[in-house]
């Protein structure tokens, strides 16, 4: 008889779901997880990229110690966590991507993993991780990423979650850029039944720029959840955030963002922008913007919009003799094409333009 | 050679009628321009043609060698041969020119062999930067490169008739002369029968129309040849719409009644 995640994590003390009271997790669905319908499970994990790379346990073990431990799903990954690192030595430039898949399978399984991801000074390279399962298999998946751009460093991620709309994704990224770093972190949410990301980006160190992309698009009764942080510790440090998603039937998103610029980020720049389409009379989506602002001279600027196609543009299309799903089709995947130029791997993107094609056929207007 | 009649047509908008009854022929290769003042109902007529939502027809068709396009969406009117040059065309991101013409043709059943080739030539032929070929519909272009784009599209499209809105606004005169002589070529190749809606008679001494008509509070008021343009030109709308004019100057006799009271 293996043991449950409730049992698990009755163990660990604490068998107590986060409940939507607690702003973090308002609006999520987070009261309908049974935590006795999973059992811990060993994911099946490849990487392709890394090799000649070698482990740096010292290195890992810091970016281990950095991961907060705020509830359930916190304890759980500390004990089940299987882990993933990469660690590019300083100077370094890969110019393929590495790429990390997650395959999930049986019924019930909970998977922890965990990627550290360790960027040394002036290197450049991108990890791909690609979250896939078995199609219509109940389980759940936790995620976690730890990066750390060292100086100069450029890094790229990209998380591709194309899980079976029967999987709960409850991921979560946290970035930390040092003096003169760029770090981008993507992703692009198509799977899962109720799929959360969070993703805080911290820039520490004066110069450092950091970006946050994602595309997603939720159908049936599939909702995406993402919470963002755009943390300005260091001065004349960047952030940009660009988030654009669609819900079409009865699905739901909630994008719920916040800007915060500490009393010494004088001289910082922080852009955040998340659009919408509703796509079907059932959807329904919610966005959040907030700012946080301790000091002067600062840039920053939020926009955020929720709402179904634009008449005059679906008008425009048809009056070149344009049928209505086609106009559609355009105005949908036009509203996609900004970010997902903005992705890392140009090479992925017809595939990624693919799905969400595949998606929007499907919709049932 | 094809007919487009508007007839008896009456039209609101935001439930305030705008079109009065409106009766308009065209026919292949002939240009008529419909000129009025500010609020007089071109755009509504140009809206109301093609089909745009918000808009309600209460009398009146609108036919296509004899098919009334007011039963059709939009898409199958402009199948069927009509073109909307907008006044505003909107901005689609993500959407780049040769995209849309090619689900346009294909809508058609056209092949679009050759597609990027005729974009390239009619660019060209009108005077519109090819490095602005790939960018997103409408998105980041002056008034003048939208009108030529519009143009464009006209050309490539060819529609039996082509409604210009205000093709004369917002753009020089570089623009208004190569967008002008484009449509007017038009209308010789391929017998485009054109209905330009204008405020100012800038555009018609570019475009030069067979008929000219007068439209006042969603009334075709007066119509003749060209001669009707020189005209107003030299009378102001004032000459059509009798004692009520838009936009009249207040009387000094509004200044004599306050000093007397």
């Amino acid at each position: 008889m293996s043991t449950t995640l409730l049992d698990a994590a009755g163990h660990l003390g604490s068998a107590q779901l986060p409940s939507t009271e607690s702003e973090v997790w308002r609006y999520s669905r987070i009261a309908e997880l049974d935590l006795a319908a999973f059992t811990p499970t060993v994911p099946h994990t490849t990487v392709v990229g890394a090799e000649g790379l070698v482990p740096r346990p010292e290195l890992s073990a810091e970016l281990v110690a950095s991961m907060p431990v705020h509830d359930v799903f916190d304890e759980l990954h500390a004990q089940y966590a299987h882990t993933v690192e990469v660690h590019v030595p300083a100077g370094k430039v890969l110019v393929e991507p590495i790429v990390v898949t997650h395959h999930v399978s049986g019924a019930g399984a909970a998977v922890f993993p965990r990627l550290l991801i360790h960027a040394g000074a002036d290197s450049e390279f991108t990890v791909v991780e690609r979250f896939e399962s078995d199609p219509g298999v109940v389980a759940l998946i936790v995620p976690r990423l730890v990066l750390h751009a060292s100086q100069a460093a450029r890094v790229s991620y990209l998380g591709v979650n194309l899980l079976a709309n029967t999987v709960w994704h409850l991921g979560h990224q946290q970035a930390t850029g040092e003096r003169d770093s760029t770090t981008l972190l993507a992703t692009v949410a198509l799977g899962g039944d109720y799929a959360r990301v969070r993703t805080d980006v911290r820039a520490v160190g004066q110069g450092a720029t950091t970006k946050q992309v994602a595309l997603y698009y939720a159908d049936g009764h599939q909702m995406h959840d993402f919470r963002t942080l755009q943390d300005h510790i260091a001065p004349k440090t960047n952030s940009d955030l660009l988030f654009k998603g669609a819900v079409q039937d009865t699905a739901k998103s909630v994008y719920t963002g916040l800007i915060r610029i500490g009393e010494d980020a004088k001289g910082s720049a922080a852009y955040q922008t998340n659009r919408n389409l509703t796509l079907s009379e059932g959807a329904w989506a919610e966005s959040v913007p907030n700012l946080d602002i301790r000091t002067n001279d600062v840039k920053c600027s939020h926009a955020s919009t929720v709402g179904p196609i634009d008449d005059e543009q679906r008008f425009y299309l048809e009056s070149r003799g344009i049928p209505p799903e086609v106009a559609e089709r355009l105005v949908i995947l036009g509203f996609f094409d900004d970010v997902l130029a903005a992705l890392p791997v140009g090479s992925l993107r017809p595939e990624l333009r693919d799905r969400v094609t595949e998606k929007l056929l499907g919709r049932v207007a | 050679m094809s007919t487009l009649e508007i007839k008896g047509l009456v039209a609101s908008v935001a439930g305030k009628q705008i079109l009065n009854g409106i009766d308009l022929t065209v026919r292949s290769g002939e240009v008529h321009a419909v000129m009025g003042p500010n609020g007089a109902g071109k755009s509504t007529l140009s809206a109301v043609v093609m089909g745009k939502p918000g808009y309600e027809v209460h009398a009146g068709q609108v036919l296509l060698d004899g098919v009334d396009l007011l039963g059709m969406p939009t898409w199958q009117r402009a199948q069927a041969g009509m073109h909307l040059v907008m006044q505003y065309p909107s901005e689609v991101p993500g959407v780049d020119l040769t995209e849309m013409l090619a689900e346009a043709y294909s809508a058609r059943g056209r092949s679009t062999d050759g597609l990027a080739a005729s974009v390239a030539a009619e660019a060209e032929r009108i005077h519109f930067p090819s490095a602005l070929l790939d960018r997103s519909l409408n998105v980041d272009l002056s008034g003048g490169e939208k009108k030529r784009n519009e143009t464009l599209q006209l050309a490539l499209l060819q529609p039996k008739f082509a409604i210009l809105d205000e093709l004369d606004s917002g753009l020089d005169i570089d623009a208004l002369r190569d967008c002008s002589r484009r449509v007017e070529a038009a209308t010789h190749d391929s017998q485009l029968g054109v209905l330009a809606i204008t405020h100012y008679n800038r555009l018609l001494e570019e475009l030069h129309p067979d008929h000219v008509h007068i439209l006042v509070k969603g009334r075709i008021v007066a119509s003749g040849g060209p001669d009707l343009a020189d005209q107003l030109e030299r009378d102001g709308y004032e000459a059509f719409t009798g004692d009520e004019v838009a936009d009249a100057p207040a009387s000094s006799g509004s200044y004599d009644d306050l000093f007397a009271l």
